[in-house]
């Protein structure tokens, strides 16, 4: 039994490896992922394109303009004028944000009256509009507070330095720097090695189908078990050797650190990919043509992918949306990939993804093995 | 180029569409189905953070400003932690993506009109969703810092008031700064780009691989009227896609329609026809199936993904990336879409990215027709 299922991994590896395309296929596309994704898959609001209109031209109106653009969160350009161009250059997309200091600002301050800012954003893209606007709030806060700082040491020196203040210390732990490359590298390994592996799988059998092969495979004493163990093993080997190929550019390249153990992290890995195997397998014994078995995988990866919290958060989404979330591997994965790049984690906090990652490959690799036995029949 | 010739290819190439009526049945779901799974699991608000406190204080004081933490809506408390210990437990297992420590002596010190600090552990993992939680805690942290100064000066008589600098932000073309609406134009891109691509690269190279391509090219028919004689059917199905996706946006998830239909007609058909050429391309390039899948996958899905603004601004990539998203026509559509929903700019600003995907699909047409000759030699 041992020999034929060697005999048919020896096989499936010359399949395979035969075709330049498909070679290429398998090392090049994955590493253009990791390197596009994390160069391009950015959060980051800086330079934001920003108009300021000062009406007021006072020392008071220069000071607040000055730490907007010493923040480094804005790009400003001054502008003259009463703010009528804002709608213009917002429509052409030359800003995206508009700022404008109406005359009279320092007088009101200097009154201790309600002064204000205008501040007009282009809301299209909300989460910058939402982050930049917690920027500028943090800047006027804090220049309202120095400037009632400076006001108190002026009149009562002594009283100034009585004054309560409640202070935040941020901690952001596991990425200090709020690197959007320590969010996407370690999430777009897990995508690509399953789109990886899903691709391969899902062809795989439906293949020998269409060229004809699968009824000469059938003709020989090789059992349901064999065929499958033959189908899987290669398949594996390759997917570990993607994983081995883009943690290394995640690590060597982007900087990714990798505090967790390997073990741990290899554990998670052979359960995903048994999972996704699993489910390769059974597209492929359910479908007729490769057109189809695209098709349907396209149909698993796509959602898998969107629900994972790969880019995007899980708290984030609906209920229905957030239960559905649960039948998918890559959600684990995902949770154990960070876990053991970024934090660190140890397996007492972790079953539950594994669990969750076992269950799964189970139940793909059975159904696809039974599924697999009613089509020889 | 024979007019009747490309007509018998596009009735011998639906009537393949129609017979193989499962995937077809795909086609014009796949739409209706991504439509809904991204538009509802790809949001990027954050409301009901999962909170964790730790007080270690228990005054009156430290209550208040836990009870400012939890009644906004972007907090939800998790867990009231006994130790320090447990609240670096929770924020590890991700049951809470922040906590919130009260210092001792908290209140004494703000009594005594003394500074103190509050920290915030935050689960930086996910640094987009850390950014957002930052500002809000800040925000959180600082209006219950200001109303403490308030009470305190005032119980000391006669207050020395302090300017309030107000803000008056008013947000454009998407006032709520929902992120549905930023994201669903978007991902309207991202079906047509895999529809289109994913429909054409499988015929050329399905006829390869079954053998028919000898038949076809012992006839008489030329390259150019292969390609436009395929073309024509995809070409429907694509824009009746592409009416789906826009009426579910607009019904659906009631994201504002503002510009006009036309232009969104005309740029649709434009970068239809861009994509499906460039499936044609590249099925011309790549003998096998699995080969043509994958780079469809790298050359539409990903650059409509990362590099089209969908999601991740393009003005704050890398220099060297935000070239690259000039070369691939989903940007351009992006830049379309969201003026056509959300700003309702008319045709003329809109004129420059429109060319861009003409040129776009020329140059491939040119391309697919030249590998397409060559393949046949």
């Amino acid at each position: 039994m041992l020999a034929r299922i060697w005999q048919f991994v020896v096989k499936e590896f010359f399949q395979v490896w035969r075709d330049p395309r498909t070679r290429f296929s398998l090392i090049v596309p994955p590493i253009i992922q990791i390197i596009v994704f994390g160069y391009a898959a950015t959060f980051d609001v800086h330079n934001v394109p920003t108009a300021v209109f000062d009406q007021d031209h006072s020392q008071e109106s220069r000071e607040l303009i000055s730490r907007f653009a010493s923040s480094g969160y804005f790009k400003i350009t001054q502008e003259s004028g009463n703010g009528a161009r804002i709608n213009d250059l917002i429509d052409r997309g030359r800003i995206t944000l508009a700022i404008r200091i109406l005359p009279g600002f320092a007088e009101e301050i200097r009154k201790r009256e309600d002064a204000s800012l205008q501040v007009v954003l282009d809301g299209t893209d909300s989460n910058t509009a939402l982050i930049a606007l917690g920027y500028i709030n943090q800047i006027t806060q804090r220049y309202q507070q120095d400037y009632q700082r400076d006001y108190l040491n002026r009149i009562a020196p002594l009283a100034s330095q009585r004054v309560p203040q409640v202070m935040l210390d941020e901690r952001p732990w596991f990425n200090k720097n709020l690197e959007d490359k320590l969010f996407f590298v370690p999430g777009t390994i897990g995508s690509v090695l399953m789109v990886m592996v899903m691709t391969l799988t899902a062809f795989s059998i439906v293949r020998e189908h269409e060229i004809g092969t699968l009824e000469q495979i059938m003709v020989t004493p090789i059992r349901p078990l064999e065929f499958i163990l033959g189908k899987t093993i290669p398949y594996l080997m390759i997917a570990l050797f993607e994983l081995l190929i883009i943690s290394l550019v995640g690590v060597m390249w982007f900087e990714v650190p990798l505090r967790g153990s390997i073990a741990l992290l290899l554990a998670g890995s052979l359960l995903f990919i048994a999972g996704v195997l699993g489910i390769g397998l059974l597209i492929s014994t359910l479908s007729n043509t490769q057109q189809q078995a695209m098709v349907v995988s396209f149909f698993f990866v796509q959602p898998a992918i969107t629900l994972s919290g790969f880019g995007f958060p899980i708290s984030s989404m609906p209920p229905v949306l957030q239960w559905l979330t649960y039948l998918d591997p890559l959600r684990y994965y995902l949770v154990v990939l960070r876990a053991t790049f970024l934090k660190g984690l140890d397996f007492d906090l972790l079953w539950p993804q594994f669990v969750g990652m076992a269950v799964f490959a189970l139940l793909t690799l059975s159904a696809a093995a039974a599924r697999f036995r009613k089509t020889l029949d | 180029m024979n007019w009747r010739r490309m007509l018998a290819l596009a009735r011998k190439e639906s009537i393949q569409i129609r017979r193989d009526w499962r995937s077809l049945a795909v086609v014009l779901l796949m739409p209706v189905m991504l439509m809904t799974l991204m538009g509802y699991g790809i949001a990027l608000d954050q409301t009901d953070v999962p909170l964790c406190v730790y007080d270690r204080e228990g005054s009156q004081l430290s209550q208040d400003l836990l009870k400012s933490f939890v009644s906004n809506r972007y907090f939800s408390l998790k867990l009231d932690a006994r130790d320090y210990r447990q609240l670096v437990t929770a924020v590890d297992g991700g049951v809470c993506t922040v906590g919130v420590v009260v210092p001792l002596y908290f209140s004494k010190l703000l009594n005594a009109g003394r500074p103190a600090t509050v920290q915030a552990v935050i689960d930086a993992t996910d640094n987009n969703t850390a950014n957002l939680i930052i500002g809000y805690t800040q925000a959180v942290v600082a209006r219950f810092s200001a109303a403490v100064q308030l009470d305190y000066q005032q119980r000391r008589g006669p207050a020395l008031g302090a300017p309030s600098l107000g803000l008056q932000a008013r947000t454009w073309f998407n006032e709520d700064l929902e992120s549905r609406n930023f994201i669903v134009p978007g991902v309207v891109a991202l079906v047509m780009a895999v529809i289109g691509t994913f429909l054409t690269s499988l015929t050329i190279a399905r006829e390869w691989e079954r053998g028919t391509m000898e038949q076809l090219v012992s006839t008489p028919v030329t390259a150019a009227e292969v390609i436009a004689g395929k073309l024509i059917p995809y070409f429907v199905i694509g824009m009746t896609d592409a009416a789906t996706c826009a009426a579910i946006s607009g019904w659906w998830f009631e994201v504002p329609f503002r510009g006009s239909v036309m232009t969104l007609f005309v740029s649709s058909a434009v970068f239809l026809i861009g994509v499906l050429l460039l499936g044609f391309l590249i099925s011309a390039l790549s003998r096998t199936q699995l080969a043509a899948s994958q780079f469809a996958l790298l050359t539409t899905f990903l650059p409509a993904f990362l590099l089209s603004g969908f999601a991740f601004p393009i003005d704050q990539m890398p220099i060297a990336v935000r070239a690259v998203t000039r070369i691939f026509p989903a940007r351009y559509y992006v830049t379309i879409l969201k003026a056509v929903f959300l700003k309702g700019t008319g045709i003329e600003p809109l004129f420059a990215p429109m060319l861009a995907m003409a040129l776009f699909a020329a140059a491939v047409g040119v391309g697919a027709v030249r590998g397409f000759k060559k393949t046949l030699d």
